[in-house]
């Protein structure tokens, strides 16, 4: 991935000097950036990433916010961004969590030695008090060599003290020794004291920048040597004054331990299910789908373009046809999508700010071992429910590319999107719990079985799970929406284009007849092997276009009474087995090679019906 | 003596993490060869919580099994 300078990408005055913000994650750097830049904001995504960076003004100054990073490196895409980021600072904001300062102070003394003027932001100190923790501020604005100014940000605590100390007293402060003894001997290769630091620290993409051979790096000598300075501050400025875990502590705990974190956890999922595969898949899609874009919109094109292209010419198939640019793509993709993955978004950017969201990642860690994943696999899987494409592309947070190929198959494979999830749902329940019971069993042992295989065979090495536990808190509002809106914009802009295509490819293919063969050349599997009626097989090809097409051609079947309670249950299987729809399908080229994205789709094809046709001949 | 072998509420040093790799996105998160530190909590055969003054890092066991410790005594203070 190729990153440059981030600074060019915005457009800004090339002389105003930049305050960088810096934190952790989750540590409040959002409430400083709106509270120094008001309202006027730029959002901007970062090249090549999913990345975005914020940036505004605060008096003549450009301030721009980075992602929370444990440190400047180049470990993923958030750290490069940030590092490119804060390397051209000309002032860095670092906002610390007071109940944090042994992990956050590692980033402060990284910044120091970078030669950075600095002020930071010793935030949340209400939680500190809460916790039963004094920190002397004083002596720790000494030890670092810059200001320190207590805040609670949310209550708007310290922010005028902080707006203050950036105009008037950012100050370099107080290096490592073994940095100011060895930065000396690579500064002339470089451009800036702050690359200088990285050099020392192998950093590879500032290394290759500017060309520089023979260096001996000195990385584990200074983390080590930064890491026992931050604690010995630690020691000299905190004191615990009591013991008591607050009541936040006491959650946390017990969302961990299995005997109470896994009621927890059904009760979260049950509530995210309630609220997206319930409400906004079928209350707010209904009315997104279903009137605003499918009779508004759709009337609206269809008198604009019908009288001039018709809909027998292959112009008029392309774009207003069954499978239309104009027609089914903004219809699926702005009707049905983007109130999902809004939903689903919102949903996973409140667990994530609440703290949650790790959690559920220790839970599960020890059962995703079993099929090469660890706990982080977690949050693509339950996105899965949401949208596939959409948890398709956030596989790009796994670890390697063997866990990434691994979570891909089987979301591909396994995991039915809220769009299939209603239909499905109302398809089963008037079957009985027995029923549902065998549609589960086969699904869940599909995921198992075929998770614990590619484990076995997939070559390379899974990482493993290390993550950090941030204390529990409650979201705040503006911040959940506002990662909602960067996160959903960038689906869309990125699985739109995909949709197009493959809604023009299967405009193409039903224009020639290739799409009637296809489902004639089904026929014989359907009727002889599945079991079921001829027509069937229409249902299938239409899920590969739209996975809900395929359920509800399904459920047109059902209520015609052309399938009896076994056969919908195999059909089930078989449709939700099968392969993802288009858009996902794109989604998997684009993110895996075409060799892996090709063995994806053909043995998903292979592995529903296989399934579906041994459990009808059980069954049937 | 293990990481994974470390039982709840215990304290231990660590005295090495062989993976380069890892000890340096360790480091960061106060986990480094050195670092004094307590077993939080363990899952059976799942990740182990360690425990860093207020804040808690979850190991995978298998990570875990790569990391050598030596446990504290109760006389030896932070």
């Amino acid at each position: 991935m190729q990153c440059h300078n981030m600074t060019e990408k915005i457009d800004i005055n090339k002389d105003a000097k930049k305050i960088v913000l810096v934190g952790n994650p989750n540590v409040g750097k959002s409430v400083f950036f709106n509270a120094l830049t008001g309202a006027y904001v730029d959002v901007s995504n970062f090249p090549g990433t999913t990345v975005d960076i914020s940036s505004g003004r605060y008096k003549d100054m450009v301030v721009m916010d980075t992602p929370g990073v444990y440190g400047v490196s180049s470990f993923n895409d958030e750290e490069r961004v940030a590092r490119d980021v804060i390397l051209y600072a000309d002032i860095i904001l670092n906002v610390v969590d007071a109940l944090h300062i042994e992990r956050d102070l590692f980033l402060t003394q990284q910044i120091i030695d970078m030669g950075k003027p600095v002020v930071v932001a010793l935030n949340m100190m209400d939680e500190v008090k809460k916790n039963g923790i004094e920190i002397d501020v004083d002596k720790l604005s000494q030890e670092l060599g810059v200001p320190v100014i207590p805040t609670v940000a949310v209550k708007g605590e310290g922010i005028e003290e902080i707006k203050e100390a950036l105009l008037h007293c950012a100050r370099v402060g107080n290096r490592l020794p073994i940095v100011e003894e060895n930065l000396q001997a690579v500064r002339h290769l470089v451009d800036e004291d702050s690359e200088a630091l990285l050099v020392l620290e192998e950093d590879e993409s500032i290394i290759a920048r500017h060309n520089i051979s023979g260096i001996k790096g000195m990385r584990e000598q200074i983390y080590q040597a930064r890491r026992e300075r931050v604690d010995e501050i630690v020691k000299k400025v905190m004191r615990q004054t009591n013991r008591g875990a607050s009541f936040s502590v006491k959650l946390g705990r017990w969302m961990l331990s299995p005997l109470t974190g896994i009621p927890i956890l059904i009760v979260v999922l049950w509530l995210v299910y309630e609220f997206v595969g319930v409400f906004v898949a079928q209350t707010v899609v209904e009315w997104t789908e279903g009137l605003i874009m499918g009779e508004y919109y759709y009337n609206f094109i269809m008198n604009l373009l019908e009288p001039i292209l018709g809909t027998e010419s292959f112009l008029g198939q392309l774009l207003i046809g069954e499978f239309g640019v104009l027609t089914m793509t903004p219809i699926y993709v702005f009707g049905l999508l983007l109130p999902l993955v809004v939903g689903f978004y919102l949903v996973l950017s409140i667990m994530e700010d609440s703290g949650y969201l790790p959690r559920v990642a220790v839970l599960t860690d020890r059962s995703l071992n079993y099929l090469g994943l660890n706990g982080r696999a977690i949050i693509p899987i339950i996105l899965g429910f949401g949208c596939v494409t959409m948890a398709t592309i956030v596989t790009r947070i796994l670890g390697s590319r063997r866990e990434r190929f691994i979570a891909t198959m089987l979301l591909a494979l396994t995991i039915p999107c809220s769009a299939q999830l209603g239909v499905i749902a109302g398809l089963l329940g008037p079957l009985g719990i027995k029923m549902t019971a065998l549609y589960l069993f086969v699904i869940l042992l599909v995921f198992a079985v075929v998770g614990t295989l590619l484990n076995r065979v997939v070559p390379g090495k899974s990482t493993d799970l290390m993550i950090d536990l941030p204390p529990l808190r409650l979201p705040r509002i503006g911040n959940v929406l506002k990662k909602t809106y960067v996160k959903s914009k960038a689906f869309i802009t990125e699985a739109g284009p995909l949709f197009l295509l493959g809604a023009v490819i299967i405009s193409v293919l039903q224009y020639t007849g290739i799409l009637d063969l296809i489902a004639d050349g089904f026929a014989p599997i359907t009727e002889g092997f599945l079991k079921l009626p001829r027509e069937t097989a229409v249902a299938f090809i239409m899920g590969i276009i739209r996975r809900d097409f395929g359920a509800a051609g399904l459920n047109d079947m059902v209520s015609q009474g052309l399938l009896n309670p076994s056969q919908v249950v195999v059909a089930l299987i078989a449709i939700t087995l099968f392969v993802p729809c288009i858009a996902a399908v794109m989604v998997i080229f684009k993110e895996r090679n075409w060799k892996e994205a090709i063995l994806i789709w053909v043995s998903s094809f292979i592995i529903s019906f296989l399934t579906a046709g041994i459990v009808a001949q059980v069954i049937v | 003596m293990r990481l994974d072998q470390v039982n709840k509420g215990q304290r231990f040093q660590i005295t090495s993490i062989p993976d380069k790799q890892i000890s340096t996105q360790a480091i960061r998160l106060g986990i480094y060869e050195g670092a004094r530190l307590a077993c939080a909590y363990k899952f059976p055969a799942g990740p182990v919580i360690i425990q860093n003054g207020m804040q808690e890092i979850a190991i995978g066991r298998e990570l875990a099994k790569k990391i050598e410790v030596r446990l504290l005594d109760k006389g030896d203070v932070k």
